[in-house]
């Protein structure tokens, strides 16, 4: 590794971003061999068995609800969103690391990020493929739906409505899950080249044959690639902070008591990047122990990553204050019931204390060191913040929505069995793309990880050349 | 594959190296050495190799530059036009023309059409998707996605010349030389 300025042992020098004792080769048999292998680790079958469990449950909900309409839902008036934009918000939310990762950390030179982007901008897609889910199904009929969510010349001469924020989402989220796509699969083709080049099966020689699209490595292909590269991460980055504030825009411009706050946008990404960090250790801490990646995946990623939830956590708590303020200050009377009835008269107030549980309090223990080396702390901690994620779009919605301005409408929400097997579902939905992902292709960046070793970073510099 | 093929089905030379070190001298004396048509094969992006083949091109920013300004336009004109001249609904008293809602929209095509044009001028350019080349001719190259350094001089250089161009690599640490078929 580079030589650090700080003496070894010292606090202040850094872990490696990569073991030392690699070459060019160790790292590409041990990248490739993990997929290239008919050995399949057991802990993959076990999860594929729970993921895909799950995914019949999946299929299962949503064939009921075609076939009977959303009634099946608990959704009722006053509470006319639930559990399916909560769903929506909570998914959308965790697939805003992976481009963190790949874009705005590519763009801060942050070389950490390249054991972890791979896998973490499959978990967005992924998370992203799981969250349009929510949306298209509680349209009833999606395949009616289409002429009001898209605009195209339709036989009724109908036009979508621009100037609602509903529409706006379809777009920052139909546009978020097409670049992260393309994100992902320009970030492949290199690594596709690889697996083609050492693939010994003539069927898998062809098919990542195929998908490498003939890269040859050459220094043009390299000099284009890395100049699309960093345009490709210079417009992902404001992308993805537009996505999650276009998705706060579906409340903030409603005029209801705990939607109607100019505090949504910057709380809402601040909450995504919390909520998709939760998750990329969710999946690094099980997957480096399955896969061995210790080498890769080091202490570094997992603590800095760790950092960084505990302080996007520290955000998204400066927004509840931030909320909480704003409907005292204001002195309206229903933004001060609605925060009394959210946090401690209402039917719902145990979320919100629950919410408070698991994404305020819980998370303060990685402040300490001790702990956040600790990888079965670090675990515990981040499912809180999953759950607790969860929580906060539920307090956000149905605390809101369940106490409307007459009286009268006020009704209790309670969610279904089929609301719990859609959730569900969608888990399992994530699991299995991303267990056949991991098995498949490569989960972590092969050639990027060359770029990491010494040997790789050329001493020698032209000198006295007339560029 | 190192076997001395007649000129006209001969694609060119190829040198391989075991570093990235290495193979950026080689490729910097090609240069100096007035050869044009090379190319520089690595396993990843090495730092001042395209400069050292002499290749230069600043096409894709301005591509991307153009197609993310269409896709601003596109997306506000679809707006414009959707809202105030096909199918004007009035809601609420708001104007047809609601330019400040019609922004997020527009950003995101502005996005869209630049990422894809990223993605897509990058390949096109590179002549990919590109089911054969003559590199490949040479067994050993499946290890330029791997661990290995190569350098290419093509037979249609006007500075080649078989044997001279075979020595001259061959003098430039490289761990073999092969001619390649086309």
């Amino acid at each position: 590794m580079a030589v650090s300025q700080f003496p070894e042992g010292d606090f202040r020098a850094p872990v490696p971003v990569i073991n030392p004792g690699h070459s060019y080769r160790s790292i590409t048999e041990k990248l490739t061999g993990m997929v290239l292998t008919p050995h399949t680790p057991l802990a993959w079958f076990v999860v594929m068995f729970v993921g895909l469990s799950l995914l019949m449950g999946l299929t299962m909900s949503l064939t009921y609800l075609l076939a009977k309409g959303i009634g099946i839902w608990g959704n009722n008036i006053p509470v006319g969103w639930a559990f399916d934009i909560i769903n929506f918000v909570w998914w959308i939310g965790i697939g805003h690391a992976g481009t963190l990762i790949s874009a705005i950390l590519l763009l801060f030179k942050q070389d950490w990020r390249t054991s972890i982007n791979r896998f973490a901008e499959a978990m967005t897609l992924f998370a992203v493929a799981c969250a349009a889910i929510f949306p298209i199904f509680h349209t009833g009929r999606p395949w009616l739906a289409a002429y009001w969510l898209f605009p195209y010349p339709n036989t009724m001469t109908l036009w979508p409505n621009f100037r609602s924020p509903l529409i706006w989402d379809v777009f920052a989220v139909s546009t978020y899950a097409a670049v992260s796509a393309i994100f992902w699969f320009v970030g492949l083709i290199p690594d596709l080249a690889t697996f083609r080049d050492r693939a010994e099966s003539p069927v898998l020689k062809r098919v990542y044959g195929i998908l490498a699209l003939g890269w040859r490595g050459s220094a043009r292909h390299w000099f284009r690639y890395e100049t699309a590269y960093l345009l490709l991460a210079g417009l992902s980055a404001p992308l993805v902070l537009s996505v999650h504030t276009v998705v706060s825009f579906d409340f903030a411009v409603a005029v209801l008591p705990g939607w109607h706050a100019t505090i949504f946008p910057p709380y809402f990404v601040a909450g995504a990047i919390y909520a998709g960090f939760a998750m990329v250790l969710t999946l690094a801490i099980p997957l480096r122990a399955m896969y061995k990646l210790h080498d890769y995946i080091t202490m570094r990623h997992l603590e800095n990553m760790a950092k960084v939830t505990l302080i996007t956590g520290l955000v998204v708590v400066y927004g509840y204050l931030c909320e909480a303020f704003y409907g005292w200050y204001s002195g309206n009377e229903y933004e001060r019931f609605m925060l009394k009835n959210r946090i401690y008269y209402g039917p719902y107030a145990w979320t919100y204390w629950m919410l408070m549980l698991c994404n305020f309090i819980v998370p303060q223990l990685l402040w300490s060191k001790r702990l956040r080396r600790n990888l079965a702390v670090v675990f515990t901690v981040v499912m809180f913040v999953n759950v607790g994620m969860w929580l906060e779009r539920f307090v956000i919605i149905v605390t809101s929505l369940h106490r409307d301005f007459l009286p009268s409408s006020w009704q209790m929400y309670y969610p279904t069995v089929w609301d719990f097997m859609t959730l569900f579902g969608t888990i399992g939905l994530f699991l299995t793309l991303m267990f056949v992902f991991v098995r498949v292709l490569p989960m972590i960046s092969i050639f990027e990880m060359r770029t990491l070793l010494p040997e790789a970073t050329p001493k020698h510099h032209p000198e006295g050349e007339a560029h | 594959m190192s076997h001395v093929s007649s000129s006209p089905g001969l694609y060119g030379l190829m040198a391989e190296f075991d570093s990235a070190d290495d193979l950026l001298v080689a490729a910097e004396r090609v240069r100096r050495a007035g050869f044009t048509k090379t190319d520089a094969y690595s396993p990843f992006p090495v730092h001042g190799l395209a400069e050292a083949i002499g290749f230069r091109e600043h096409i894709i920013p301005k591509l991307v530059l153009g197609a993310a300004i269409a896709g601003m336009l596109g997306g506000f004109g679809l707006e414009y036009w959707t809202q105030v001249i096909a199918y004007p609904m009035n809601i609420g008293g708001r104007p047809f023309n609601a330019w400040v809602n019609f922004i997020p929209p527009a950003f995101e095509t502005t996005i869209l059409f630049g990422a894809f044009t990223a993605a897509l001028s990058m390949i096109a350019l590179n002549g990919l998707p590109q089911p054969y080349h003559p590199v490949w001719n040479n067994p050993r190259f499946s290890r330029a996605s791997q661990d290995k350094f190569f350098l290419a001089i093509e037979a249609s250089d006007p500075k080649f010349d078989l044997d001279q161009t075979r020595a001259f690599l061959g003098g430039l640490n490289a761990r073999e030389v092969v001619a390649l078929d086309e």
